[in-house]
Parts: C-alpha cells; structure tokens; sequence
C-alpha cells in the first residue's frame, strides 16, 4: 500500500538522523515550513481538530474519489507532523485511508521526544483525517 | 554579591540533579509545578515503609506506636514552621487543592447564605477557583474577582471597591504561580477582615521561598502542598483557626474521623483528627518533616536571599533579549518567569529546550482566566528553586538565544 510506502521513507529519513532529538524536531520544523499555506480565512474554529494541545486546522476537498488535504499549525513542531499525515494522506481514497494504520510513530522514536501529551494530538490528528475519509465514503 | 547560600552541598543532597536528558545535565526550571526531594526525604520514605509501616493510632503495637509518633511528630513540626497555636489547627490533606475544597465545602455550605458574596482574583490558580464556583453554584452565592494590574499586581482600590456587607469570604493567592508575584497578603487579610469577611490564603507557592507565620498574617485559612516545597507528592496541610475548625462539620465520613458510631447516630472526633477521614497517606506525612527540616536547617531568610540573587539575574539576562516579552514584572516577585516569543510558539521552546536538557513548562499553567484577560493563549514559564545555579541560568539563556533565532 502506498501509505506503508511513505510511511517507511519517513522512517528512513528519521534514521539518517542518528535518533539526535534536536536535529530530528529542525527537520519536523522545516517539513511544516514546507506545507502548502492555508489562507487565513480556514483557519476558523470549525476546522480546528480538538485534542490537541496547540491549534491545528484540517480542511479538504473530494474530487474523483481522491481526499485532498490543507492543514496548519500555530507550532512549528506541530505543524511539521501535521505535514507528513498530510504526505501519508493527501491524495488518497477515503477507503485507502480508513484501511491504512500509522505506525512511523514508534518506528521512528518520535513518540519517545515528543511524548504521550503529543502523541495524543497525533491521535487526534489521525482521527481527524479518517474521520473525513469515512465522511466522504458515506457522502459520496 | 554573591551570598554564602552553600549551594554545591545543596545539589549534592537532590540526587535527580545529577540526571543526563538527552545527553545534557538536567537543567531543572519546573519548581512551581513540584520540587526535586532531597535525599534525607527519600531515605525517610524508604526506611518508613522497611523498618516501621503501620497504621496509626489506635495500635498497640510497637509498629504501631512508632509510626504513630513520626506522624505526629510532623504536626508538630509543621506547626512550628508557620507557626500556628496548635497542633489542632494542622489538618493534613492531600494537598492545598484538598485544603480549599475542604473550606469551600464545610465552611462555606454552612456558613453561608444565599447572596453571599465571596472574593478571589483573576491572578488565581484553577485550584482557587473551581471550589468556589462549585459552592457558589450550590448556595447560590456570588464570586467577585479582584483586578490585575498590567505590571500583575492586585489592584488593591479595585479589592476595596469590592467588599461590602455581603463579602463573607476572600481567598487570595500569596505568590502567583504563573506571574511569581509576591501579593502583599497581610495587607490584604486586614482589609478583608475589616469588612467582616474571613480570609483563606493559598500558600503553595509561599512556603518553599519565603517565611511564613500565620498568626503574623492573621488569616483564618492557610493551605500548603508538601511537593512543591521538596516534600512527597500527595500530602499537603490546611491550617485553619482552632476557634473556625472547632465550628465546622466534617468534610468526609470515615474512619478516624469518628468517636462513636451506631446506625443511629455519630460523634465526631475532636480535631484535628474529624478532617481526617481514613487511613492518611502515612508514609508520606512523616517524608514531609524531613522536608521542613530540610529548609529549617537552611534557613529560609538565607534560602530567600539566595534566590533573589539568582531571580535578579535571570531577570537581567532576559530582558536584553529583545524578543522576549515578560508577563509579570512587578518588583515584588520571586523566581517565576513567564515569558512569550513573538514569532515562536512557547510549545516549540518547550521541546526544543528539553533537547538541551532544560526542563520548564509551557501552557497555560491552570490560570486559564488570567491567560484570557492577557490575551495569550500560554506562555514559556521557567521557575527556579534554591538549588539552581548561575550557571544553569546562563547555560538557560545561551540556549534560548539560540533557538529563538532559527
């Protein structure tokens, strides 16, 4: 499946970086520097993911059976690991992605610097995503 | 100037200081959320439950009486230390959130009326807040909150403008736990007490840093946790006027707390034993004295004025840098720095400085209202203790420096 793919090219791109917590929160820094801007008229309540400690927005669009994502973060570290469910995500079926299971989070230490309190908002964040998916499956 | 604070010896007894995080020393600035314990606290608590774990009163055996007696020992210890009339005034808890809601409950259910008013302030913590809304909504009483200044002070003509015939009770925070400011409290227990009300301060910040005599305040209420000033988690003391306690029910039913029983009715013990429902948290009450021992034998003046110095000259080294904005910059403060980064979430500076060891906290520091009326969503807190180092603080700043510029 193409999100165990991703998956394992994130993990390798973690381990090239030897498990240094400071190297590894510069590189989720700049994979959030990277993400597509979100205008601010998206950043609204209604799109707010709840569960996490600092603000995250989710918004999509459904063209031709493929969920396309748009997110933001008020923390860079957040919005670094926003932007690879993003990349885990982003132009996938809804059905692609109920069926998919994250597990880059503990193959890559991630959880282990980042700790339960954030791995919680990643919870939050993947249940946001598959809860569009399966929104989207149930709509049409 | 440098004072003879003997600060390589005090590291020596906190064995946590000696951890690596992440390959760094352990830089350790979360002392308003709990201290480190020295070891003659640790060693206590470990011979408690290998040489004498019992339960307490009513035993007559020898583990029972020896237990009993450190237990004790420790009332009488902790009342030396804030100097209360009594060991009845002393009523362990489980800590200064159990002592509010103690006050909020027994005192206040009964000895209030519908329309009452009671008054806290926007600087308190969530712990002195929540209890009050509870008993407020209960009694149909009505909270007023007493103004903070911008600098974070409490606005003592604002307080005054408060109090009328209906204030019956005021409960303030003697340092603030998100600000480090000093309330002038026994300014404030006399206004409050001269229009009538009774007064609760809430200590958990006070007793590690500054001495603290109740009878010199004259307040009715005092409460206190044993963590945050180098003792066990989990055990705290309410201190309450002999002559108030004496009138106030129960708080909980149970054991201990009882003189007679049938299942026709119950008397209750004297005090200050009919607040201490149940087995208490034995072990850790008498880890609690070696704790006050522990600033007994510093001296807290001494303790003061070494952490003075170390507060000056983290306050110097912050404000030169330009990005940093202070909340809470009143001359009467302690060690408690909350800050933001313009351009940088505190969250980030909070991860990124733990990769470097440093451990602060960063949110909203249960001070939700205070955070509101500021307009900020958290701040990046760094609180010291007595066991901090000018050394970590430069080390602190360097780092900082260097984050906020990525």
């Amino acid at each position: 499946m193409i999100t165990e793919k991703i998956q394992k090219e994130i993990i390798d791109n973690f381990n090239m970086l030897d498990d240094d917590i400071e190297m590894s929160l510069n590189y989720l820094m700049e994979l959030g520097e990277g993400l597509e801007p979100m205008n601010e008229d998206l950043r609204v309540d209604d799109n707010i993911i709840k569960g996490c400690q600092s603000k995250v927005w989710l918004t999509h669009t459904f063209v031709d059976d493929k969920l396309l994502f748009l997110g933001d973060s008020n923390t860079a570290i957040t919005k670094g690991l926003l932007s690879l469910l993003i990349n885990i995500f982003n132009n996938r079926s809804p059905k692609e992605i109920l069926d998919s299971k994250l597990f880059f989070i503990n193959e890559t230490g991630l959880c282990r610097f980042i700790g339960t309190q954030r791995s919680n908002g990643l919870e939050a964040m993947e249940n946001k995503f598959k809860l569009i998916a399966l929104n989207a499956l149930k709509n049409g | 100037m440098m004072s003879n604070f003997p600060i390589s010896e005090v590291r020596t007894d906190f064995p946590i200081l000696d951890t690596k995080i992440n390959n760094n020393n352990l830089v350790y600035f979360d002392n308003a959320a709990t201290t480190q314990k020295p070891q003659s606290v640790i060693d206590s608590l470990s011979n408690y439950y290998s040489s004498y774990n019992s339960n307490i009163h009513r035993g007559v055996h020898h583990l029972a009486e020896k237990a009993t007696e450190e237990f004790e020992s420790t009332r009488e210890t902790a009342k030396s230390f804030i100097n209360a009339s009594s060991t009845n005034e002393i009523i362990f808890t489980r800590g200064a959130t159990e002592g509010i809601n103690l006050v909020a409950s027994s005192y206040c259910k009964n000895f209030l009326n519908k329309g009452d008013e009671i008054i806290i302030s926007e600087m308190e913590h969530h712990s002195n807040i929540v209890p009050w809304q509870m008993v407020a909504k209960e009694n149909d009483l009505v909270i007023k909150t007493i103004k903070v200044t911008g600098i974070g002070e409490l606005d003592i003509e604002n307080f005054k403008s408060l109090l009328n015939e209906k204030t019956k009770f005021v409960s303030i925070v003697y340092i603030s736990n998100t600000l480090g400011t000093i309330n002038p409290v026994k300014e404030l227990v006399k206004i409050s007490k001269d229009a009538g009300a009774k007064v609760m301060v809430d200590g958990a910040q006070a007793t590690s840093h500054k001495n603290v005599d109740v009878r010199d305040l004259n307040c009715d209420f005092f409460v206190f946790s044993a963590h945050k000033m180098y003792g066990p988690t989990g055990v705290g003391i309410l201190y309450g006027k002999e002559e108030i306690l004496d009138k106030m029910p129960p708080y909980m039913g149970g054991g201990e707390m009882i003189k007679d029983v049938s299942f026709e009715d119950t008397t209750y013990n004297t005090l200050p034993y009919k607040f201490e429902a149940g087995t208490p948290n034995i072990g850790d009450v008498i880890g609690f004295k070696k704790a006050i021992e522990y600033l007994n034998t510093l001296g807290r003046e001494n303790i003061y004025r070494y952490e003075t110095e170390i507060r000056d000259h983290t306050w110097n080294e912050l404000k030169k840098i330009d990005r940093i904005k202070l909340v809470g910059t009143s001359d009467s403060k302690i060690g408690i720095f909350s800050f933001y980064v313009e351009g940088f979430h505190f969250y980030d500076l909070g991860l990124f400085l733990d990769a470097k060891g440093i451990a602060i906290r960063t949110g909203h520091h249960c001070t939700q209202p205070l955070m509101n009326k500021m307009n900020l969503d958290g701040t990046a807190r760094v609180s010291l203790a007595m066991y901090n180092t000018y050394e970590e603080i430069d080390y602190f700043i360097d780092e900082l420096k260097k984050i906020i510029s990525k």
